[in-house]
């Protein structure tokens, strides 16, 4: 019985499916030349993919449904299987070893363009940590992130070319100036809350990348600026391999900084004051919380990572123009940090490296790259809607002494 | 316990098939070929630039291979997207040079393809565009391993301005662009070229917001300026907007634009408010028999007519493998100098390539929309 | 004078475009509280439909009316099954979800549908047939506002009033509202959420499509990235208005619109967009929950 109403149901939606997709798929028209192409062998395609797409989609569905309460008991007491790896030096040791013996060796046995995507992939989980002090920590949607990459970006690029400041010297510099427009969208934006809050930053990245395309006077406008030096290793001079290497390991050395910062942060006084602000405004500030002050740093130290990023970018391709940094960067980093489970540091580290790496290695697809992208990441949504790794509160139990 | 187990074994499952497809796509064949890179946007807002470019290639290809291939090899193409970004184009460049591609046909937006030619240069390998204008390409002479099958910029925008100037006689002139590299990149060098001559003055320099539902404003401001003529610079969807809501506000200023301009596109979404518009093109190579059988042969095999720069992309295609053919060999110093002096037949006409590495016979020319056809403009 | 009248108009045309697509837009949030950027790929599919319906209607040789209904009624048809689906998809089976996974999967669903239709018809610009005609009694006045404004114009305004009665007066109305304003409570009182929810993607695509047709057949042009631009400026639109309120969504959209006009008339359309979102953040400062929406006080 069971079999056959499954049947009828992945019929159903077979026929649904080819209703839905019979205009755009099976017809093209020329409206000039008064044209029509059917294609009706995209329908059978349609019908038999999601015939048996049907029977997965609902297994697939059932198995989420019947291990909620099972997960749920398993958070209580335990943790997720990150936690269940952290929990002993047994697990966690041959891990790590394995981890970084991965990374050290990556560029050596790897070829430069794997080297230089990881390169990218480490960007991203760097950006992804920052904004996950906003995001993740703070509770602040934030869409226009991307505004303080362009700024870390920006001001390397605009120093080098002017001054020529070194990647180094940059480096800081960035990082402070990126804080501090953090800052400067903080203050107006303290009230809102929500999506109105996500609307405002959207529009503050927007009219960043909009200043830098229209004021060629400061910024070279829409053409951008090119022949950006990479970063030297004490004047030696390296050739194109060499560079890539040597920014690989730069950026494995930031990543490990932020992971570090982060990490610390995170359970720090200022920290645990974000997580109170990210679940009750006004609880938090009735404990005596300083709303301010906390809501800026937030910005701020979030702002932070995307300057230096930022840096890291202009080195890294050596041109820069404001067409890198549009709305949909910003979304795809929030996409990172949402993946990721909000809050953990392992998620969004595993996040960027899917988001990344997925499109890349999907390149063997070609024109359907971006297409299985998005059912990717709808489907990574549905069924883990709490993101790679569920953040876990930290717990401080009482224990009873026992004499 | 076992919940978590298959937990693991799920993100191991997806962790696998993303090593094995990365694996997969990285695998080389077996038969030995020749593998010509070809870079631009696929995907994304600018894929209707990228993937005219990409298709034009797959047919030279097709045709070398039915004629028995390049040096006695079979030429394979390599398609990687770039999505016209810098940060992807470098990632794109580096992945061609990995695969050990002697030459590239791209890319298609010049922000990208400034990011993957310094990369291509400490690679020795070639990359010849057909879409990308930017003037400093070839003139910063940063780039040797640079060329390209069309005009630059300051060229096309020189001769929209002595066009404007000496046979429209144009006094006023209202210089709009779409804030884009390209089309921003040509106002100011038209912008620039008027107030040098000193025969008209520029009485509206305004950059329009690309993807807007109307233009409604920017054209009442035209109006308000008094312009005689506009000149655009930018691509065909916006000119079209503007074009026709000038027409439906019974405005007659002329328009002229540029080669984002100048595709049949531009007519058929314009309509009856494209009659008269100038646009500056390739001279016309539709009485070039080779053109006409490209236009065919591409409609043909893919169903729709050749996009902007489709002739463009065939030529730098044939041109890098002939130079591959003449040269004997796919030595970086033996191609370019065989792009340099050996003429070869493209449907632009007969072309060989500068020290800079802009095209030369790649003449341009004005043309004007008449019944619905752009026609050129005999001066 | 009549610079300023000729803004003002092209400002309210814009307006009213920006409206048609943000009322589908502000009509979701007020029920799911989900930013749906798939919104904007259903005008898109909406504008798509349309165009090969009405190829093939007027190759059969229907007239001009004929053809321009049965294309809205067609394209109505289809968005409405494909806001359905991407409903059933990618947000129901999160309702229990974190609050930003939808809007992920959102994204998600945007680039899937974008690809999709790029794919399956092409990545060019196609020109889009005028399918409203030139009134002949408007004549007079066409150089002040043209035939399809004045179209888009009254659609808006008649959309506009149809849906706040339909919210006000019919049962499944009153559902919304209730669904909108406690979820759980409207469950207890026996409301079929979820009906209530696909209803409220049915219409707001419906309305979407129309905005798709009547808009790009104004225009004069589509590809598969116009929803994606017209999607952020809805939803813009839908913020500055109050989020949720029907009016609201209008009233933002008119003041997006003659923003824009202004700015690009007065000073200059290089920083039109600066403006549109300076004047946002500037309204969100002295009214946190937008024109017409209501800034509800937190209880603790």
């Amino acid at each position: 019985m069971r079999f056959w109403s499954e049947i009828k149901q992945s019929v159903l939606t077979a026929l649904w499916f080819i209703f839905l997709t019979f205009p755009i798929l099976v017809i093209r028209v020329n409206p000039i030349e008064k044209l029509v192409i059917w294609r009706w062998w995209n329908l059978v395609w349609v019908g038999i993919g999601s015939f048996v797409l049907s029977f997965l989609w609902r297994a697939l569905l059932r198995r989420k449904e019947r291990g909620k309460p099972a997960a749920f008991a398993a958070t209580v007491g335990k943790t997720d299987w990150v936690g269940w790896v952290a929990a002993s030096p047994k697990r966690y040791v041959p891990v790590l070893t394995l981890v970084g013996l991965v990374t050290v060796l990556f560029p050596v046995v790897m070829s430069p363009y794997q080297t230089n995507i990881l390169i990218t992939a480490l960007m991203y989980v760097v950006l992804g940590l920052g904004l996950n002090i906003v995001v993740g920590l703070a509770g602040l949607l934030d869409l226009g992130y991307v505004a303080f990459y362009a700024v870390g970006a920006y001001s390397y690029a605009l120093l080098n070319h002017h001054f020529s400041l070194g990647f180094r010297t940059v480096l800081p510099l960035a990082a402070l100036l990126a804080a501090c427009f953090g800052v400067l969208l903080g203050f107006p934006v303290l009230r809102l809350r929500g999506d109105y809050l996500a609307i405002v930053t959207l529009g503050f990245g927007e009219i960043i990348r909009l200043i830098l395309e229209n004021w060629n006077e400061f910024s070279f406008g829409p053409s951008g600026i090119s022949g950006i030096a990479r970063p030297g290793f004490f004047g030696i001079s390296m050739s194109l391999n060499q560079t890539i290497v040597y920014l690989y390991y730069l950026m494995i050395g930031l990543t490990l900084f932020t992971i570090f910062v982060v990490n610390r942060l995170q359970h720090s006084r200022i920290g645990r004051a974000w997580i109170a602000l990210r679940e009750d405004e006004i609880a938090c500030q009735a404990m005596g919380v300083d709303k301010t002050k906390t809501k800026l740093t937030a910005f701020a130290l979030g702002a932070t990572w995307a300057g230096m990023v930022g840096v890291f970018f202009a080195a890294k391709t050596t041109f820069i123009n404001p067409a890198s940094f549009t709305f949909l960067e910003s979304a795809m980093i929030l996409s990172i940090v949402v993946l990721g489970g909000m809050g953990s540091i392992v998620g969004v580290i595993v996040a960027a490296f899917i988001l990344i790496l997925l499109p890349e290695y999907l390149r063997a697809f070609s024109e359907y790259r971006m297409l299985i992208f998005g059912m990717i990441m709808v489907l990574m949504m549905v069924f883990r809607p709490q993101g790679i790794v569920a953040t876990v509160r930290k717990a401080y139990q009482f224990q009873r002494r026992t004499s | 316990m076992k919940a978590k187990g298959t937990r693991i074994g799920w993100l191991a499952a997806v962790l696998a098939a993303v090593v094995v497809v990365g694996m997969g796509g990285g695998s080389a064949l077996a038969e030995e070929t020749l593998k010509i890179g070809v870079a631009g946007a696929h995907s994304g807002d600018l894929a209707s630039y990228g993937l005219p470019i990409a298709k034009a290639a797959k047919l030279v290809v097709e045709e070398v291979n039915a004629k028995g291939g390049v040096l006695g090899k079979k030429v394979e193409l390599v398609v990687e997207d770039d999505v016209c970004k810098p940060e992807v184009a470098t990632n794109t460049a580096t992945k061609l040079a990995s695969q050990g591609v002697p030459v590239v046909v791209g890319h298609v937006c010049s922000g990208a393809t400034k990011a993957a030619l310094g990369i291509y240069k400490a690679s020795k390998i070639i990359a010849m565009s057909a879409s990308a204008t930017n003037p400093d390409l070839t003139q910063s002479g940063e780039y040797p391993n640079f060329f390209r099958t069309i005009a630059s910029d300051d060229a096309q925008a020189k001769l929209e301005v002595e066009f404007a100037l000496n046979t429209l006689k144009l006094k006023k002139i209202a210089v709009l662009h779409d804030k884009g590299d390209y089309g921003k990149g040509l106002a100011e060098y038209a912008k620039g070229f008027i107030e040098k001559s000193g025969k008209a003055e520029v009485v509206l320099y305004e950059g329009i917001t690309p993807g807007a539902v109307d233009y409604s404003a920017v054209v009442q401001k035209i109006k308000k300026s008094q312009a005689d003529g506009v000149i655009f610079g930018g691509y065909h969807p916006e000119a079209s907007k503007i074009v026709s809501q000038m027409r439906k506000d019974k405005m007659k200023t002329v328009f002229i634009s540029d080669d984002g301009v100048k595709d049949d596109t531009f007519i058929k979404v314009a309509g009856k408010f494209s009659e008269g518009v100038y646009a500056t093109g390739p001279k016309d190579t539709s009485k070039n028999p080779m053109d006409k059988m490209v236009r065919e042969a591409y409609k043909k095999a893919y169903g729709e007519d050749v996009g902007v720069f489709s002739i463009n992309g065939y030529a730098a295609t044939q041109a890098l493998l002939n130079a591959i053919q003449k040269a004997g060999s796919t030595d970086y110093d033996a191609v370019v100098k065989a792009l340099r002096t050996e003429y070869v037949e493209t449907p632009l006409g007969k072309i060989k390539f500068d020290e800079r590495g802009d095209a030369i016979g790649v003449g341009f020319s004005v043309y004007q929309v008449k019944d619905g056809k752009y026609v050129e403009v005999v001066n | 004078m009549e610079y300023f009248l000729e803004l003002l108009l092209g400002g309210l045309t814009r307006g009213s475009i920006y409206a048609l697509i943000a009322l589908g837009y502000t009509m979701v949030y007020g029920i799911i509280e989900l930013i749906n950027f798939a919104h904007g790929e259903i005008y898109m599919i909406g504008a798509f439909t349309g165009l090969i319906v009405s190829t093939i209607l007027t190759a059969y040789g229907f007239g001009t009316f004929g053809v321009l209904v049965l294309t809205l009624v067609l394209s109505a048809v289809y968005s409405a099954a494909y806001g359905f689906t991407v409903e059933k998809i990618a947000y129901k089976p999160l309702r229990q979800a974190p609050r930003l996974s939808p809007l992920i999967s959102a994204i998600g669903m945007s680039i899937f549908l974008q690809n999709y239709v790029m794919l399956a018809q092409t990545s060019d610009f196609v020109p889009f047939p005028a399918l409203i005609p030139d009134f002949e009694f408007w004549e007079p006045y066409s150089h002040i506002i043209t035939s399809s404004e004045l179209v888009i114009l009254s659609a808006t305004t008649v959309l506009m009033i149809a849906l706040t009665l339909f919210i006000r007066h019919t049962r499944i109305g009153k559902a919304m509202r209730a669904t909108a304003q406690d979820r759980t409570m409207a469950m207890l009182v026996g409301i079929n959420v979820n009906r209530v929810i696909s209803s409220t993607f049915i219409i707001g695509s419906c309305l979407a499509a129309v905005g798709g047709v009547l808009i790009a057949s104004h225009i004069g042009q589509i590809n598969f990235f116009i929803g994606f631009i017209a999607g952020i400026k809805a939803f813009t639109a839908a913020v500055l208005g109050g989020i949720g309120s029907i009016p609201g969504a209008v009233l933002g959209s008119m003041v997006l619109g003659l923003t824009e006009s202004f700015a690009t008339g007065y000073v200059s359309s290089d920083y039109e967009d600066v403006f549109a979102f300076l004047l946002l953040v500037f309204i969100l400062i002295f009214r946190p929950g937008g024109l017409l929406g209501r800034f509800t006080t937190q209880k603790v």
